[in-house]
């Protein structure tokens, strides 16, 4: 095959990833989108495999190291359960930033199979190309596999702060571009694998000081991060399929973690610092003073039952007890009863992006009764109940009459509007942002103080 | 004068970014999930210069340390081809319209 027409199918096959992102604009197109995608890899696969025209001993390998993989991906893809997807995300992002640090450490040792010149002697600008793609990829890998045990719970979720935390990691970066500008020059060995090493320690000095619930800017940023590393690659091996695909996943990752930085009100930089969610020292004076209305699954029963209109607010506390499924038979029961039910989510709610559609869908609520902030936040207003289970921060209103408050100007769900408000949480504990939440302590709101998947069960029981 | 290819490929890196900057944005974001796992599938499509790099061996070099670095990333990407898109496809399928319940 000749080298145009095989850029002419890489091409192509970069055309419809752009489509299978495409797809995604709504439900109804995502799974045409997500066949194209599927295709484009087809594509780009055996037109790779075609182009290596004779028949070699490595095709079996090849063959083999491909179908044991793609059996194990594909196991892991049937076996996983919904919750566990933000986990899932973080640990293949790993992959890809290793696949990219090997397939550098593959075309430096041996240049000539990608006509980048020979060892040694290696051309200027694929030098350069491999080494940015090498350090984004070993940084990608390091970072997410403490993403993965973070979010997994193998390690804690809290900040790992030092002295010297931001100067070291500084040092590190500027070390990196130092000993790339050393390799253009000497084109020697060590000096690639230091690279390698240094960026594997700092992807993981970059993560650990990262709350757990930070996570969600975290993923989207690793997400850009594996993005960037293979379109470095793709401009090592000329490949435009691996350019347009880096850029469009770079760019990706970039604008989910901006639209989860503003539903934080932070900035970007206050997040990767870290460092965020301490302890509230007014915490434990305010809780002897102020009295709470707590009460049990029939007081919840019967102040939905009797409710006009009842609006869910769902958090990372559904995703932890499970309890998607119970929800949906409560909304069931209530739509029986004539009662409108609708859910309103949070951008930053649980522990990626869209963590809570996924959930939700998993259980079979129609999306279309699930909204974004924007378009429910008036709704509060006129609703009766607002169910809160397993959120806390995200309704805090601190956010908007505390100043002093660390989630000041955050924009936060009005369910301090609505007529009642039901909390279901374990205990009275703050929330990750580690502030009291007002809201507890007000008169029309009855707190549920239980596990999120029993309290919604026995609910569902006191309905008949 | 002749134009460096290198320019050509940065022509289309940049244009892409714009592209996935307007594609990206007209994602719904209760879609933002299976957006992750769409771009980690697609980003695997590194696995073209794994698979260069395995298929470049013969008999006596398979198993040089160039070759090895290859099958592992052939083998890395794999996981994440597969897993990828079929996780998606998976969460997609639980997107479908449902009927009402009155």
């Amino acid at each position: 095959m000749s080298a145009n027409l095989l850029a002419i199918f890489y091409l192509i096959s970069g055309a419809l990833f752009i489509l299978a992102l495409r797809g995604l604009s709504s439900p109804e197109t995502s799974r045409r989108g997500n066949l194209f995608g599927i295709l484009g890899m087809i594509i780009a696969i055996t037109v790779t495999f075609l182009s290596i025209g004779n028949f070699s001993i490595g095709f079996i390998y090849v063959s083999i190291f491909l179908l044991v993989g793609g059996s194990i991906g594909a196991f892991i893809a049937y076996k996983i359960p919904m919750t566990a997807m933000p986990e899932l995300v973080a640990g293949f992002h790993s992959l890809v930033g290793l696949a990219a640090v090997f397939v550098a450490i593959s075309a430096f040792l041996n240049p000539q199979v990608f006509n980048l010149g020979l060892p040694g002697d290696i051309k200027l600008s694929s030098l350069i190309e491999m080494s940015i793609g090498a350090a984004i990829g070993a940084i990608t890998f390091s970072g997410s596999v403490i993403a993965f045990l973070k979010l997994r719970g193998i390690m804690s979720g809290s900040p790992i702060i030092f002295r010297w935390q931001h100067y070291i990691n500084l040092l590190l970066a500027l070390s990196i571009i130092v000993l790339i500008f050393y390799l253009c020059k000497t084109q020697s060995d060590s000096i690639f694998w230091k690279i390698i090493v240094i960026s594997f320690l700092l992807g993981v000095l970059l993560i650990i000081p990262i709350g757990g619930a930070d996570m969600p800017v975290v993923i989207s940023m690793l997400n850009s991060y594996s993005g960037w590393a293979a379109a470095g690659i793709g401009f090592t091996l000329e490949n435009t399929a691996l350019i347009i695909t880096g850029a469009l996943v770079g760019s990706s990752g970039a604008i989910l973690s901006y639209i989860m930085c503003k539903g934080m009100n932070r900035s970007f930089f206050n997040v990767i610092l870290g460092g965020f969610g301490g302890t509230d020292s007014t915490l434990q004076k305010n809780r002897n003073k102020k009295p709470v209305k707590s009460g049990n699954a029939e007081d919840a029963a019967f102040l939905m039952k009797n409710a006009s209109s009842v609006i869910i607010v769902p958090g990372y506390g559904m995703a932890v007890a499970q309890a998607q499924h119970a929800l949906k038979e409560m909304a069931d029961n209530l739509k029986k009863n004539g009662v409108k039910v609708s859910y309103a989510v949070h951008p930053v709610a649980g522990r990626m992006p869209g963590h809570m559609n996924v959930l939700l869908a998993e259980a079979n609520v129609p999306y279309d009764e699930v909204f974004e902030q924007e378009n429910i936040n008036n709704d509060f207003a006129s609703t009766d109940v607002a169910f809160v289970i397993g959120a806390n921060d995200v309704t805090n209103p601190a956010a908007k009459t505390d100043p002093q408050s660390p989630i000041y100007g955050m924009p936060i769900l009005d369910v301090e509007k609505s007529k009642s408000v039901l909390f279901v949480k374990r205990s009275l504990s703050p929330g990750y942002a580690g502030i009291d939440n007002e809201l507890f302590y007000r008169d029309n709101t009855l707190m549920l103080f239980s596990d999120a998947k029993k309290m919604t069960e026995e609910i569902v029981k006191n309905f008949n | 004068m002749e134009i460096d290819p290198i320019i050509f490929r940065l022509s289309i890196f940049v244009l892409s970014i714009f592209v996935g900057y307007y594609v990206v944005w007209s994602v719904t974001p209760s879609l933002h999930t299976p957006l992750m796992s769409v771009t980690n599938a697609i980003s695997s499509v590194i696995i073209v210069g794994a698979i260069i790099a395995g298929l470049s061996g013969d008999i006596k070099s398979i198993f040089d340390t160039s070759n090895m670095f290859g099958f592992l990333a052939i083998f890395l990407a794999a996981i994440n081809i597969f897993g990828g898109f079929l996780v998606t496809q998976r969460m997609l399928q639980m997107y479908k319209k449902k009927k009402k319940n009155k």
